[in-house]
């Protein structure tokens, strides 16, 4: 074949890929400071909560985006594998009395666990199938925990937290901090998979799943290092909540509008690019926030199903799809 | 470039659960030739490219790739294996990823190691057989246009380093104008990358132009084998069950 002396069309220069990791690491750690240095500055007790919420929606966003995002696979079951990260700090503090870190990796390794498990059981449905199979785990779970006398069953669980860390002036500020950084690697972890081989092999099966085995997609372990990825970054994002709020139940843990939010945020943001979810997130969650505040938690669902509407109507691609086509 | 490539599949039953849709099927492709499977609709022809790849599991018979004069069995293989060993299919309604640009459907082309080794140079080779697709290489796939496609879907083949190439019924949707000019690009391939192919078709008079030998195929059984394209064309018997003449 005389391939090797044709003339080369142009092609686009080889991306400097270290370079724009380097780019996004730095970036994100002097969005992170910043961040701190306000609300320190603001130096209100609330900030601290009202951010650690937003940012734990950043987390579950951005790790339900590999899977449903970029694979196209909707995981109902959002709930069920924060919860499973929660239970997981609450049974090591328990067990061994460890603080918030160690509850963090155990809640990745165990929720992982969990997603490569489900991923292996429930793969080989397609669609909508998958996503009941994956909200079907969630009430599972749910009634497991309920009945688990270990975790409080219905009751509860207490979780009695340091008044505060040092170098952090509160504890509300450490925890904050915390979920500031998993927010951090959360969402570089779905940039990288974006960047990836495995993140193009993901949008192929999005696309075509048949044309992506027929051109050598491994699409099963594709799929299960995607549930596997997502399943552990949704545990991390759990893990820290009974430490947050120093008590959790299974009614708050599993509840329903974690795992909407979950799917309304990168929808609304932009699914498939890795900074869809964290746009969606910090609007809804930031909203949400802002009517617990001023009328009722009650109104939160609502506000997410109106803004569902609007945007499957108004910009079914989200925020940066909008302005893409632009 | 002469191709010492061969594809051998003896006997095989290969179906869909309680439905078996082929039946003892046995078929041979030459190296370096250009088979054509003939046979209407709901024949089984998918489902005989299906159990070459690794996507259906025969239940029966052996499907052996002969590379490099090495024999090579591929029932059990998972497709991905299948791809490796540089056999590769452009499937039926051509299946590309629509929300992806064509240089990135072409690079998904090239997703195995072996044929990421060749990535740039079988891109190279792509846009001077396509050059439009050079021109579109930006361009979302799923805005183009049935021939454009067809064009993307041989190029992705052209990507994956093949050596049997199998193409799955190329004729779909398209214009008989698109058709015959889609005749001459899979013959060009075979011609530049040293190709064995293996094409099913419904299209007879089309695929019979760049056929070297063919085979009929009714309800799931082979029931004409013509060594030339000369025997498929003034064959009584394809005439009868085929062409319903």
């Amino acid at each position: 074949m005389s391939a090797a002396t044709l003339p080369a069309p142009a092609l686009p220069p080889a991306l400097p890929k270290e370079r724009k990791h380097l780019t996004y690491w730095l970036g994100a750690a002097a969005v992170a400071a910043a961040l701190i240095v306000v609300l320190r500055l603001i130096g209100n007790e609330y900030g601290w909560y009202a951010g650690y919420f937003v940012l734990q929606y950043v987390v579950l966003a951005a790790a339900w985006n590999i899977l449903g995002g970029y694979a196209g696979y909707v995981n109902f079951g959002a709930a069920g594998f924060m919860a499973t990260g929660s239970y997981t700090a609450v049974v090591l503090n328990e067990a061994f009395g460890f603080d918030v870190l160690p509850g963090i990796l155990g809640a990745a390794v165990v929720a992982g666990l969990l997603g490569l498990g489900t991923g292996y059981l429930t793969l080989r449905l397609r669609g909508v199938y998958f996503s009941i199979a994956t909200l079907c785990l969630s009430v599972v779970l749910q009634t497991l925990v309920v009945n688990w006398d270990y975790v409080g069953g219905s009751r509860g669980a207490y979780i009695i937290r340091p008044r505060s860390v040092p170098p952090f002036l509160s504890y509300g500020e450490y925890i904050f901090v915390v979920m500031l950084v998993l927010a951090v690697i959360a969402v570089g972890i779905g940039r990288t998979v974006e960047m990836s081989r495995l993140g193009r092999g993901l949008q192929a099966i999005r696309d075509n799943e048949r044309a992506a085995e027929a051109v050598g997609v491994p699409t099963l372990r594709l799929k299960l290092i995607a549930t596997t990825l997502s399943g552990a970054l949704m545990g991390v994002a759990g893990a820290p909540l009974p430490f947050y709020a120093g008590y959790i139940n299974p009614e708050g843990a599993f509840n329903l509008a974690y795992a909407v939010n979950c799917i309304a945020m990168p929808l609304i943001g932009g699914a498939g690019t890795w900074l869809g979810p964290v746009i969606g997130a910090v609007l809804l969650a930031t909203l949400q926030q802002a009517a617990t505040v001023t009328i009722s938690s009650a109104l939160n669902l609502w506000i997410v199903g109106w803004m569902l509407v609007l945007f499957v109507a108004l910009a079914p691609r989200g925020i940066l799809g909008w302005f893409r086509r632009r | 470039m002469a191709s010492s490539s061969a594809l051998e599949i003896s006997g095989i039953d290969a179906g869909y659960g309680a439905v078996r849709v082929l039946e003892d099927v046995t078929l041979t492709v030459p190296a370096g030739q250009t088979v054509v499977l003939l046979g209407t609709n709901g024949n089984g022809k998918t489902t005989l490219m299906r159990s070459i790849m690794g996507q259906v599991r025969p239940s029966a018979g052996t499907v052996r790739a002969v590379l490099d004069g090495q024999p090579t069995d591929l029932v059990g293989r998972s497709p991905e294996q299948v791809v490796e060993l540089g056999i590769v299919l452009v499937p039926e309604g051509r299946r590309l990823f629509p929300r992806l640009s064509v240089e990135q459907n072409l690079r998904l082309g090239a997703y195995r190691p072996v044929a990421r080794a060749k990535l740039a140079e079988n891109l190279a080779l792509c846009f001077e057989m396509f050059p439009r697709l050079a021109e579109r290489r930006t361009q979302l796939v799923g805005s183009m246009s049935g021939g454009e496609q067809q064009m993307v879907a041989l190029g992705r083949a052209v990507m994956s380093a093949p050596r049997i190439l199998l193409v799955d019924e190329p004729s779909v949707g398209l214009a008989p104008i698109l058709v015959s000019r889609t005749m001459e690009m899979i013959a060009e391939m075979k011609a530049r990358l040293g190709l064995t192919v293996l094409m099913a078709e419904q299209n007879f008079h089309q695929a019979v132009r760049i056929a070297d030998r063919g085979y009929v195929i009714a309800h799931g059984r082979m029931v004409f084998e013509g060594g030339s394209a000369a025997e498929l064309q003034d064959n009584e018997l394809v005439r009868k069950v085929y062409l319903g003449l």
